[in-house]
């Protein structure tokens, strides 16, 4: 229980500092956004004093230049904790929370989907690869994993488009859904959503599973050689058993931080793909936002995602002690 | 100690002379790194080349860093170095009119990899975009492996309060979502210098590694040759230096070539969506492929394809033979594969690295 709430503390801290960082780099750098801010309003309304400027400015990034560091500090951290992220400059009415409420939910179906077909194509390939070690199927796996972990995941993206969606047609190029189609829970938007995901995904899932198929199949031939293995085969165990439940999950457990992990990897991803493909999600509008120095819409991004990430973390850690047991024990000893 | 107390006699009877081991341990400085390189490099290397997966990808690296010499050459203004021009810098319309834009790949040995669509030389690009990006790459690779060593061998050895703070302080840079945080900085500082653009790239990547350090050094400092060592009262950094580092070398090896990769993709990507600012096309590869997917709209039109198609397979080479190498290096942890030491190429990956290996 002690160590739970310490976690907890440890990812609070973290949205923390992050805050305060997006504050340093707003308020104090010089020549930084807020100042950038005033002067180019100063340029179209040369006739308001720097004090009215300030005030308008501040309105907008939600940090005051007019007040001394510290109170404008508590300020903004006040105001982020009662979830106010300030107004986007570029969709001027709109609030940062709204576009982010908007765009987050295709991001993280995107990466669900993405995710789950890592999952699958690299813990199986990885076991197969492993239980057929040293034969042309391992070797040649491991070549293809190998080089496809080389392609960065915006190249993939970027042939896929020229493949498939330019040269054959047969994927839409971008958006998330077909135009048109009124989203709701119909048929009709729900396999248009699935149909628009699955390049964006593809790129992602092509480029990450040799990874995750190698470190499986390093757990799995370093399973595979344990005593324990050897006793189950000697006591007549089937083989589907021994692969399920001594080799299989003993292999797939140390992989399991790494894979939660691989959340905070795609959100950053996702700027540069969703790009790519016009997908309107968390990812694009950060890109968005940086095209068009939309500081607020950037470091509410920022700051959204960020959270994403501890709670991803958070939530691997505390279920990883649930899955292995061993886990619990293991942490204290480390403490010397 | 010193020889000049073997005259007087010890308790015991005898002289000082017995204790002449001591004097051993006062081996000179070059000698001392000499042992060090040979342990913690030249051991491990020879190992790891019996791989074949090692020796390719070294090829492959080596190749790259003689593109960058070539291009370092060619635009050298250094002594008679300024005489000698191997590949000529890329420039628009260098071979002359409009007819020379977008020019198709292997059509003339002057434009073996084609024209840009302003007429410039891509295969001269390439080249010449790499210096620049093996400086940012080796700078943010040297910049994860020190700070992570640093933190990871000093919080695992000290122990107790500096090291409760080191692992709070990793474990919060850890969670600090990569690529976002890359770009906000990015933005707002707007670096130029590849040896600052590289370690900005990585920034927070230390952390994985570091975590790594410390507990490989957290089991190391109970062996019995560290206690030993400690008996006889050597300095911690000495300890640290001659008995732990060495063990670690592979470890630092590896995530030395894995945050170069990442530094790449990263770089790459950022360079392709405008975030960092450029100078000119043959700045990094990236810029090429911003070049060729605005100015020259190469996505949609099929025949300047491969104007997008040459700084990208350029990109998956060098981070290939980078994966490769660390690949190569698995004999390394794995001692087991290592006694056996038939020369097959079994390959056993370390979950640690692994984990490390998926962090951005």
């Amino acid at each position: 229980m002690n160590w739970f709430i310490k976690r907890i503390g440890q990812g609070v801290f973290t949205i923390f500092t992050v805050a305060s960082l997006t504050f340093v780099l707003i308020r104090v750098m010089p020549g930084g956004p807020a100042q950038q801010m005033v002067a180019d309003m100063r340029q179209r309304q040369p006739s308001l004093s720097t004090e009215q400027l300030n005030v308008m400015a501040a309105q907008r990034i939600g940090v005051d230049l007019n007040r001394p560091i510290h109170e404008a500090y508590i300020d903004y951290m006040l105001n982020l904790a009662g979830g106010s992220l300030g107004q986007s400059i570029q969709y001027h009415p709109e609030t940062v929370a709204d576009i982010i409420a908007r765009s987050l939910p295709w991001t993280a179906f995107v990466m669900s989907i993405s995710l789950l077909f890592v999952f699958i194509l690299g813990i199986g390939l990885g076991a197969i690869m492993a239980y057929k070690e040293g034969s042309k199927f391992d070797v040649g796996s491991s070549i293809i994993a190998i080089f496809l972990s080389s392609v960065p995941y915006y190249v993939a993206g970027v042939v896929l488009i020229y493949v498939l969606a330019l040269e054959l047609s047969l994927f839409p190029l971008n958006g998330r859904y077909p135009k048109g189609v009124d989203p709701g829970f119909t048929l009709e938007f729900i396999g248009g959503a699935l149909y628009h995901v699955i390049l964006p995904a593809a790129s992602f899932v092509i480029t990450t599973w040799g990874g995750f198929a190698l470190g499986m199949r390093g757990n799995s031939v370093q399973v595979l050689g344990q005593d324990y293995i050897r006793v189950a085969k000697l006591r007549g165990l089937a083989d589907r058993r021994i692969a399920l439940r001594y080799v299989g999950r003993n292999a797939i457990l140390p992989m399991w931080t790494s894979f939660l992990i691989q959340v905070g990897f795609m959100f950053g991803a996702s700027i540069i793909l969703e790009e790519i493909f016009s997908y309107r999600g968390i990812g694009y509008y950060m890109f968005d936002s940086i095209d068009n120095r939309d500081y607020p819409l950037m470091m509410g991004t920022f700051l959204v995602i960020t959270v994403c990430v501890v709670i991803a973390v958070l939530v691997a850690d505390m279920t990883y002690g649930k899955l292995d047991p061993r886990v619990e024990a293991g942490g204290k000893d480390e403490s010397y | 100690m010193s020889r000049t107390d073997s005259s007087e006699k010890s308790t015991d009877g005898g002289t000082g002379d017995v204790f002449s081991f001591e004097a051993s341990e006062e081996i000179s400085t070059s000698q001392r790194y000499r042992e060090f390189f040979y342990e913690a490099f030249y051991l491990p290397a020879r190992e790891a080349w019996r791989d074949w997966r090692m020796k390719v990808g070294l090829i492959i690296i080596f190749g790259y860093v003689l593109m960058g010499l070539v291009a370092w050459v060619s635009s050298s203004e250094f002594g008679v170095l300024a005489d000698v021009t191997l590949v000529e810098f890329p420039t628009s319309n260098q071979f002359g009119g409009f007819e020379y834009n977008n020019q198709g790949p292997f059509q003339s040995w002057d434009y073996p990899l084609g024209t840009d669509s302003t007429g410039r030389n891509i295969m001269a690009a390439i080249v010449h975009a790499t210096p620049d990006m093996l400086k940012m790459t080796f700078a943010g690779g040297i910049y994860v492996v020190v700070v992570a060593t640093v933190v990871g061998t000093v919080s695992g050895y000290k122990g107790g309060r500096v090291d409760s703070f080191l692992t709070t302080v990793s474990d919060i840079v850890m969670t600090i979502p990569g690529l976002p945080l890359v770009i906000v900085l990015a933005t707002t500082i707007d670096p130029r210098n590849p040896y600052l653009v590289g370690p900005l790239l990585v920034i927070g990547w230390w952390a994985g590694l570091s975590r790594t350090i410390r507990s490989q050094v957290l089991s190391i400092r109970e062996e019995s040759y560290v206690e030993a060592s400690r008996t006889m009262g050597i300095s911690t950094p000495r300890i640290i230096q001659k008995d732990i580092l060495p063990n670690l070398m592979p470890y630092i090896m590896v995530n030395f070539v894995m945050s170069a990769r990442q530094v790449i993709f990263n770089g790459v990507g950022l360079y392709f969506l405008g975030v960092l600012a450029h100078g000119s096309y043959s700045d990094n590869w990236g810029v090429m492929m911003q070049f060729a997917y605005t100015h020259a709209s190469a996505l949609l039109i099929p025949d300047r394809s491969y104007q997008l198609l040459m700084p990208m397979a350029a990109i998956v080479g060098l981070s290939f033979g980078l994966i490769l190498f660390s690949q190569g290096t698995d004999r390394l942890f794995n001692p087991r594969v290592r006694q056996r030491g038939t020369g097959s190429t079994k390959q056993e990956e370390d979950s640690d690295d692994e984990v490390t290996t998926t962090i951005t």
